[in-house]
């Protein structure tokens, strides 16, 4: 007996096949069957009613932070996954800077089977590039892909030799996955704790300019062309860097590039009153900063949106500022922003947008899912986009809080997520 | 309904009762030697400034006196909203063994004295201290009392005594009106 | 909301000149105290002021201590050492341990910017900031502005330099938002690598040499090269600061007109500042201490104003 589950009379877009209609979408066994105008309910068949919603290949965040192994008090693979699916997400790739760091294949093989274990989002690992994400020597890859790891990062911190870069990147290339890369200078960002501007000259901060993420960023473009390797650039955040990805595109070089919401969405502005919960790293940038990534995003430099995702404690946010840990949570708030800022505001539009969460991510990671073709694993986000609601981050389902959102009223949200054709998040309000 | 403001001394009766006043004192004092003269912020120090005036004509000699600011002093302030101006305080070198006139304008509960007598002691033993004052309108809440009174008045609470003075109102007038009314 | 200036002394940022004006006006006589025999009034009698001090600072606690006492506030001091994280116990903590013990007052200096402003959100206690990191510390901006204004009255169009290690300064900070603010001409002098990235952007004008600032200027405030603030090295070496930057009675010779020395202290003899120039007839910095303590004074006196609603309560006439 087969198992079916009829998604009905929503808007179906699905960028990857070039589709926009409005009708149903059929999943059998976990697995996209067929979409069309009408579709007659098979017997036995699971209805789920999406009329006045949008159906999407399922949103897939490539870049959050689980926090697990070591810091479950702050999140952990289930809470995350769980958080992710509330947001719309059917798939994140969770990264390996945790304690222990994971850079084996045990730890990949953990991280993997807690999220197989929660049912909520699909979880793939991250693998660190180098031992400890120490810097020093390459961690073993193909092991790690081996236990399913679908990248790797020394994310939280930049890789300074730029001959392990190379060597990573070459590496890579038998794995054929991405390596991806924290872009900043440490000489230049060392004891920075916001953007280097007029904000920080005013608030007596010390700032990370710019350039700390662009030097590497030109570095990484570079030895991406010398290496033939595929470079992805994390959570960029200046207008400096669309620039150097955009010269690297044009002359081939494999590299991608990922942006996080709130970098679309938000200025050092939101620093005022040393809010530590504005603060991450990279930081909230400039206003023109914001138009360069948005437009970076429009014309293709830039790939996909992402959220980085970084719980922490209250206690440890509840801080002067420049002791508060960097970070804020995203996976629950990110459409919504997402919506608001890029959508409505006529920066992307809503096939744009549902390229950047759903198709490139998996594209560029080599993920099932991105797309509703029949065959596809039945990974579908239905939403909204027209729905208001006010951020309240009591009632998120991550653990984290930490989140510069909160009371903001967004426009667009998550109400239907569905992992393998079973329906793992329903919006309750 | 409101009355309308009563003057109590015009120009004239103000300076007639200052002359009476200084005489007054000069008597008590059995001349003028030690005898400093202490106003009390603000237009107790134009007063005794007057009285000084007077005195020097009359007796011809100098007469020491000092200005006195007796908000550190208040035992009300934490009632009494924002921050009033605190004026300035100089006092002539020593107090000691001297006889300190205290000058103000007008007489009511007694604690702008008290506090006065306070901040008197951290400056000084005078060997003796006299209290002058131009009007006594009663209604005292300690017990202090005026040595030399230009003018007693009976009011309510209701209502207020006001002195203007030349140096600061451009006016020399001393007038009862109702608490509320503009000044 | 108690008295005219709020609760708290976080900057002078937030002020208005109006407020400026008024903690000027009522430090004057407060300067007067310090003369008397009896450097006491008794208007702060009864209240308990901590000085919680994070960084280690002789002089600033020194003249608050004696603000606080010839008030005749009860103090503590409370010396711990950095950040939260170095501690153990959290900044929030500390203040509200305090707290329960009923204080009415707490003096804040911290290594980290935002920390005044960080506890005046969370404890009811007025809260004054003595220094927080590289952001403000208000009332010494405020008795670098008592202490010109004495010297030449009105501030408007008057021509101020900073001159030093702007970028690390919070002096240099409450002073330039301090003068702005009552209208003087505001520049800054010092190697670029010590002035903030953006301080085109922060209304002042920018020496490199010091020569032309102190063609410039009317008054000089020399700013201590702050040693234990460097993360590395902005400059080459002290001797070659003094020889580029340095105020010397060389230098100061060749002025237009009669400078005005400023220096919040302590002072580097012979790097920022010579000696001859530092006790020389041009400079104020005595005046400067004096003041830091009628200006602390005065602070403290508008901080613990009265409460409003007590004083509808009580209205009667007082006399």
């Amino acid at each position: 007996m087969s198992r079916d589950v009829l998604l009905q009379g929503g808007r179906i877009v699905d960028p990857s096949q070039g589709f926009d209609l409005v009708g149903d979408l059929l999943m059998r066994d976990g697995v996209v069957e067929h979409c069309g105008a009408t579709i007659t309910v098979p017997d036995g068949a699971e209805v789920v009613e999406c009329r006045g919603l949008v159906v999407a290949p399922g949103f897939i965040d490539v870049h959050v932070h689980l926090r697990e192994p070591g810091r479950e008090d702050v999140e952990t693979v289930a809470s995350g996954a769980h958080a992710a699916v509330a947001g719309g997400f059917t798939g994140v790739c969770a990264m390996p800077n945790t304690k222990p760091v994971t850079d084996n294949q045990a730890t990949v093989g953990f991280v993997k089977r807690q999220g197989e274990a929660a049912g909520f989002a699909r979880v793939y690992p991250y693998g660190a590039i180098s031992v400890g994400q120490k810097g020093e020597t390459l961690a073993e890859m193909g092991e790690m892909v081996g236990a399913g790891a679908v990248a790797f990062s020394d994310d939280g911190r930049p890789v300074e030799s730029a001959h392990l870069m190379r060597t990573a990147l070459e590496y890579a290339r038998a794995f054929n996955v991405p390596v991806a890369e924290h872009c900043e200078d440490m000489s230049l960002a060392r004891g920075g704790a916001m953007n280097e501007g007029i904000v920080s000259a005013r608030l007596g901060l010390k700032g990370i300019p710019a350039e700390a993420e662009e030097i590497y960023v030109i570095r990484d473009i570079l030895l991406a062309r010398r290496t033939g390797g595929h470079i992805h650039l994390c959570h960029l955040s200046t207008k400096g860097s669309v620039e150097l990805v955009r010269w690297g595109k044009e002359r081939g070089v494999n590299v991608t590039a990922e942006v996080c919401s709130h970098h679309v969405s938000l200025t050092e502005d939101a620093v005022e009153g040393y809010n530590t919960n504005a603060k991450m790293n990279p930081p909230l940038r400039t206003a023109a900063d914001v138009e360069a990534l948005q437009q970076g995003l429009a014309d293709g430099t830039i790939d996909l949106l992402v959220t980085d995702h970084a719980p922490h404690h209250y206690d440890e946010k509840e801080r002067e500022f420049a002791d508060a840990p960097n970070g804020i949570v995203g996976v629950e708030t990110a459409l919504g922003v997402n919506c608001t800022y890029l959508l409505h505001r006529g920066v992307l539009s809503l096939s744009h947008m549902i390229d950047a969460m759903s198709c490139k991510p998996a594209r560029t990671f080599h993920l099932p899912g991105g797309s509703l073709r029949r065959g596809s694993v039945g990974d579908v986000t239905v939403f909204d986009p027209a729905r208001r609601w006010v951020v309240d981050a009591a009632r998120f389902k991550s653990k984290g809080r930490n989140t510069p959102y909160g009371g903001h009223e967004l426009t667009g949200q998550a109400r239907i997520t569905i992992v393998g054709g079973r329906v793992v998040y329903r919006a309750v309000d | 309904m409101s009355k309308k403001p009563t003057t109590v001394l015009d120009a004239r009766a103000m300076d007639r009762t200052l002359r009476r006043m200084a005489d007054q004192i000069v008597e008590r004092n059995a001349g003028t030697d030690g005898l400093i003269l202490v106003g009390i912020q603000r237009r107790g120090v134009q007063l005794a400034e007057r009285l000084g005036r007077i005195i020097e004509a009359q007796e011809g000699v100098s007469v020491a006196r000092g200005a006195l600011d007796i908000t550190l002093y208040r035992d009300d302030l934490q009632t009494v909203g924002p921050r009033p101006v605190v004026g300035a305080t100089h006092l002539p070198l020593t107090l000691d063994a001297q006889n300190v006139v205290i000058v103000d304008d007008v007489l009511y509960t007694g604690r702008t004295v008290r506090a006065a007598l306070d901040e008197l002691a951290d400056f000084g033993r005078p060997a003796r201290i006299s209290l002058a004052v131009l009007i006594d309108r009663g209604g005292r809440e300690l017990p202090i009392h005026a040595d030399i009174v230009g003018r007693a008045v009976t009011v309510t609470s209701a209502q207020r005594v006001d002195v203007f003075v030349d140096e600061l109102d451009g006016r020399d007038d001393v007038v009862i009106a109702n608490r509320h009314d503009e000044e | 909301m108690s008295g005219a200036l709020g609760k708290d002394l976080l900057g002078l940022s937030p002020l208005s000149a109006d407020q400026i004006r008024l903690i000027l006006d009522t430090a004057v006589p407060f300067r007067e105290i310090s003369e008397r025999q009896i450097k006491k009034v008794p208007t702060l009698r009864g209240m308990t002021i901590v000085n919680l001090f994070f960084e280690a600072s002789t002089r600033t606690r020194i003249s608050f201590e004696f603000a606080e006492k010839r008030l005749s506030a009860d103090t503590v001091n409370v010396a711990s050492a950095g950040s939260s994280v170095t501690k153990g116990e959290t900044l929030v903590d500390t203040a509200r341990n305090l707290e329960a013990m009923k204080i009415d007052m707490v003096v804040i200096r911290h290594p980290s910017s935002g920390a005044a402003q960080f506890l005046s959100e969370r404890i009811e206690s007025n809260v004054i900031n003595a220094g927080d990191g590289t952001n403000e510390h208000p009332t010494q901006g405020l008795l670098d502005l008592l202490t010109l204004r004495t010297r030449f009255g009105d501030l408007t169009g008057r021509r101020i330099c900073i001159v030093g290690d702007v970028l690390h300064s919070r002096v240099a900070r409450s002073n330039i938002w301090g003068l702005k603010k009552l209208g003087a001409d505001v520049a800054v002098c010092g190697p670029r690598s010590l002035l903030p990235n953006a301080i085109g952007e922060m209304g002042v004008t920018v020496f490199d040499r010091v020569e032309a600032a102190i063609e410039w200027a009317d008054a000089l405030n020399v700013l201590r090269l702050q040693l234990e603030r460097m993360q590395g090295g902005y400059i080459p070496s002290l001797r070659e600061y003094n020889r580029v930057f340095g105020i010397t009675s060389a230098r100061l010779d060749k002025a237009p007109r009669e400078l005005c020395i400023l220096h919040p202290g302590p002072m580097n003899r012979g790097v920022e500042i010579d000696s001859d120039v530092a006790d020389g007839p041009h400079s104020v910095i005595l005046e400067q201490v004096t003041n830091g303590v009628a200006v602390r004074m005065a602070v403290l006196y508008l901080l613990a104003g009265g409460k409003p609603e007590l004083a509808e309560a009580a209205k009667k006439g007082v006399s």
